[in-house]
């Protein structure tokens, strides 16, 4: 079956009741999202779905067809980050940081649907994922900084990326 | 400085040509003994060694060339055996090593711990990186810069006092300057360092002191590799462990013939109690791991103990005493004697990502990629647990999620390396579910602590008696027993046997004796060896329940005292940076007696880690819901001196990383379990702090010693944490909590609404 992830179709050859994050991982070589619970409690697997926040680890591929993935490699890359991985470098916002692209993700798309978001809203939305290392001061500075520089960026949109 | 010994060779071996400085380092034929991590007891000193000790981990690895490398280009590779936890390590010891090397810190190249090429430093664990392996770093660069300088002097003709090194060139007047590689030749750093270095001066840093952005952090943001979970190396299978259902149980039955035929399954492998599987992709690893659980059909025993009766279970177990401080002995005065007593229940690491490894036995040599805490004594038991030599195997750290201490991480790489026996030439990555990770981890041991106290009619402690109830804090592996798979299979090793090892550096025993002032004090570790459930090192081991504890205590005497509860720690404190980090903390919160309003408490605390490590400080304001027993953190101030601050963002994000777990540990945390089962499987049946629960603001102030020691900081805030937040309490509420954790059903209960 077909899988847009990031801008991109990707060929895939899996069982359709294989979780999306598996096939992240292993078939597309795509690291950001991880393997957390398996469970939906930890938000270590989260990527957007058509613009919206979801645990890669419970929804199985064969929901996805034709519909936009989008995981931090599509947020930028390690010369030209996007806003959202500029914000957590500035504010040095991980320790071990395996949670970090999750917490990523579900700002993002918190951020892409609602720019102006409050502090409260943010720490809200972050309620479902997770962190061990009590990096939450930082991570919720950094969303706070990607929603100025989401402002300010002119990010020219990925091909075939709907506008929010 | 002393002048550099010159090249004196005895042991070496070359590994490249090319003229550059590129020999191996021989290792001291040494038992590494990690502070407070040790699980045999302490040696007996040994006759003392001509000359003084050399500083940090030199003392073990006194090779120059096993800390440091200068290739013919002038590059530069600095070696540890610590490891990148999450805690900074990769920039800060690049800083420390810059520092002394006069080169950018971007251009070193670091390896970090692997036992074919770096110095055996124990456990990353400790707070002890910078602390020992910073130190080392240090010293040895230090001497390397004055042996390129002593070489340079020579090439370039020009007295070596005439010389500088900089930016990676040993500069002289009249614009003479040489490259480090041009002066390197082989085994020029092959000697042993010496006691003494000539260290930069303070106000000469460049980069010490200074905050450099985190070297890893990039790639971590951007989907790059940076984790064993994100290895994939060529033909890698994907395998899965299938555990008994509870400690005791055994594997009656299983037919394995049917799991063999699922799709993409390479090998089954049944092993005594260990089961596992290996496929091609690893949705079906998942899938007949599955299967394989409901074919399993295990006996167990119900053999554990009633959790809601930890207290007696500790007291009434089989224990051996030992003495952890005794001063003075006049227990007889004082006005009046207060006593209490407190305690922790069994807590878990519970890291975020499951643990997972990778191994691949090629030709003869099993190589295992692995997240442990310490490659060396995870290869010692692995190597036992093949039977393999010991040059067989080789353990290569590679980062994980947080560990905090004594996770999955040694299990998950002898479970890869048992698997990849089966299947030569094939790497295979195990990943453990998160279930796993729970129930097989092993957690932070229960803790009972009692003492008793005595207030002289001027409000200060006379005597003070305190006795702890507790397993060991180290179960690390060494030998094959301390790995689950080297138990569960059939030629099973067994668990070491704990022993009592009461040292200055402290386990269960750790910060139990009070840093205070008191002339007549007896401290008492009552060890207990049964484990009802696998215990060994979480993050600050017994300092955790002892500051709890301890520092609970001291609010409760200063309320009986009538004093302010800074003014009476500080009444009974003389270490003058302790008093420093105490003042501090308290003039940046503010700190006050004013009438609060209803509901809403202060609190403060301190320890010094270790009693010889980093000193915090920290006061936090809360909001009790009496209603529903919630507790609410408007804000919390801390003061931290770790002597020299090395990486100063590390230290804060460190120190606010320790303050928000240990707040996670006090409100929340408790292993549950029935008489056979871990009950505790997953983040809904041991909730941890979720973003709803951080506080309002957290400040960490620097107390900064340039030029002074480096101390241990990575774990100090555990202890005081816990403590302050039942201080507030307390002070919110006039009621104090002694058990932990605070859940709310908990408080709404000892609150009595």
């Amino acid at each position: 079956m077909k899988l847009n992830v990031n801008g991109s179709t990707h060929e895939v050859d899996a069982d359709p009741a294989t979780p999306l994050l598996y096939v992240l991982r292993n078939d597309l070589e795509l690291n950001a999202a991880k393997f957390g619970c398996g469970l939906g409690q930890c938000g270590a697997c989260t990527v957007m779905v058509d613009g919206k926040a979801i645990f890669s680890c419970l929804t199985p591929i064969l929901l996805l067809e034709g519909r936009e993935i989008k995981t931090v490699e599509g947020l930028g890359t390690i010369d030209s980050p996007g806003p959202m991985q500029q914000a957590f470098i500035e504010e040095q916002a991980a320790q071990c940081g395996y949670c970090i692209p999750g917490m990523m993700m579900r700002a993002q798309a918190l951020l892409q649907s609602k720019p102006d978001a409050s502090d409260a809203e943010i720490q809200t939305a972050l309620e479902p994922n997770l962190c061990r290392c009590g990096t939450h001061m930082r991570i919720l500075k950094a969303v706070k900084r990607a929603r100025e520089l989401m402002k300010t960026a002119a990010v020219p949109l990925a091909s075939g990326e709907r506008k929010v | 400085m002393n002048a550099p010994r010159l090249p004196n060779v005895t042991r070496r071996h070359l590994l490249l040509g090319t003229g550059a400085l590129v020999v191996s380092f021989s290792l001291r034929d040494h038992a590494f003994a990690q502070e407070g991590e040790l699980n045999v007891p302490a040696k007996p000193p040994e006759p003392a060694a001509p000359g003084p000790k050399l500083p940090g981990s030199l003392a073990d690895t006194p090779s120059l060339d096993a800390w440091i490398r200068i290739d013919a280009d002038s590059s530069v590779t600095v070696y540890t055996g610590k490891a990148e936890l999450g805690q900074g390590t990769k920039t800060s010891l690049r800083q420390i090593a810059a520092e002394e090397l006069e080169v950018p810190p971007a251009s070193i190249n670091l390896i970090t711990a692997d036992t074919a090429v770096t110095p055996d430093e124990g456990f990353t664990a400790g707070s002890q990186t910078v602390q020992n392996s910073g130190t080392a770093i240090r010293n040895a660069a230090a001497q390397v810069r004055e042996i390129l300088l002593q070489q340079a002097s020579g090439k370039l003709q020009v007295p070596a006092d005439q010389l500088k090194a900089e930016n990676g060139r040993i500069v002289g007047p009249d614009d003479k300057s040489i490259g480090y590689g041009e002066v390197v030749m082989t085994d020029m750093l092959h000697v042993d360092a010496q006691p003494k270095s000539r260290l930069k001066s303070p106000d000469a840093y460049e980069y010490i002191g200074k905050p450099f952005a985190r070297v890893d952090i990039p790639a971590k943001v951007t989907g790059g590799s940076a984790y064993v979970q994100d290895m994939r190396l060529p033909g890698m299978l994907h395998a899965r462990v299938v555990r008994p259902p509870s400690w005791f149980a055994t594997l009656k039955n299983i037919d394995t013939a049917s799991i063999k035929a699922m799709p993409g399954v390479v090998a089954v492998i049944h092993d005594g109690n260990f089961l596992a599987v290996a496929a091609e992709k690893e949705w079906q690893a998942v899938q007949a791991m599955r299967a394989l659980t409901g074919l399993a059909e295990w006996e167990e025993e119900p053999r554990l103990p009633n959790e809601q009766d930890l207290p007696a279970v500790l007291q009434r177990s089989e224990s051996e005493q030992g003495v952890v401080a005794e001063a003075g002995g006049d227990f007889t005065g004082g006005a009046e004697t207060f006593t209490a007593q407190f305690m922790r229940p069994y807590q878990m690491h519970a890291s975020i990502g499951p643990s997972c490894s990778v191994a691949h036995l090629d030709n003869g040599t099993m190589t295992v990629w692995t997240h442990t805490q310490g490659v060396y004594p995870d290869r010692k038991a692995i190597a036992q647990m093949l039977g393999m030599p010991l040059d067989k195997v080789r353990c290569i750290h590679t980062e994980g999620s947080g560990c905090y201490g004594h996770n999955g991480a040694d299990d998950a790489a002898g479970d890869a390396a048992l698997i990849a026996r089966a299947l030569p030439g094939r790497p295979v990555k195990v990943q453990w579910m998160r279930d796993q990770e729970h129930l097989w981890e092993p957690y932070g041991p229960a803790m009972l602590t009692k003492v008793s106290a005595s207030l002289d009619a001027s409000g200060k402690i006379v005597n003070w008696k305190y006795d702890l109830w507790s397993n060991t804090h180290s179960a690390r592996p060494g030998s094959a027993g301390a790995l689950l798979p080297g138990q569960l299979m059939a030629s099973g090793y067994p668990p070491d046997k704990p022993v009592m090892s009461i040292t200055p550096l402290g386990n269960g025993d750790r910060n139990a004796i009070p840093l205070y002032s008191i002339p007549n004090m007896r401290v008492l570790w009552h060890f207990v060896a049964d484990m009802p459930v696998r215990v060994s090192s979480l993050r600050g081991l017994g300092a955790y329940a002892n500051v709890f504890s301890i520092e609970s205590f001291m609010d409760q005497l200063a309320k009986e005292a009538g004093a302010d509860p800074v003014e009476f720690r500080l009444r009974h404190m003389e270490d003058p940076r302790a008093r420093k980090v105490m003042t501090t903390a308290a003039e940046a919160f503010n700190w006050s007696n004013e009438p609060m309003p209803e509901g809403r408490g202060r609190g403060f605390a301190f320890a010094k880690y270790k009693n010889h490590a980093a000193y915090l400080a920290l006061a936090m304001e809360i909001d009790v819901d009496k209603e529903t027993g919630n507790i609410r953190i408007p804000r919390i101030v801390s003061a931290v001196d770790c002597g020299e601050a090395v990486a100063p963002d590390s230290i804060r994000n460190q120190t606010e990383g320790g303050i928000i777990q240990s707040l996670s540990w006090t409100m929340y945390e408790e292993v549950n379990f029935d008489n056979t089962r871990i009950t505790s499987s997953d983040w809904s049946t041991y909730p941890i702090l979720r973003f709803s629960a951080v506080p309002g603001s957290l400040d960490v102030h620097i107390v900064d010693n340039p030029g002074s020691p480096y101390l241990g900081v990575a774990e100090a805030a555990q202890g005081p944490t816990s403590a302050a937040l039942a201080n507030a309490l307390a002070n919110a509420t006039g009621k104090r909590l002694y058990n932990l954790p605070f859940s709310p059903a908990r408080v709404k209960a000892t609150l009595g609404v």
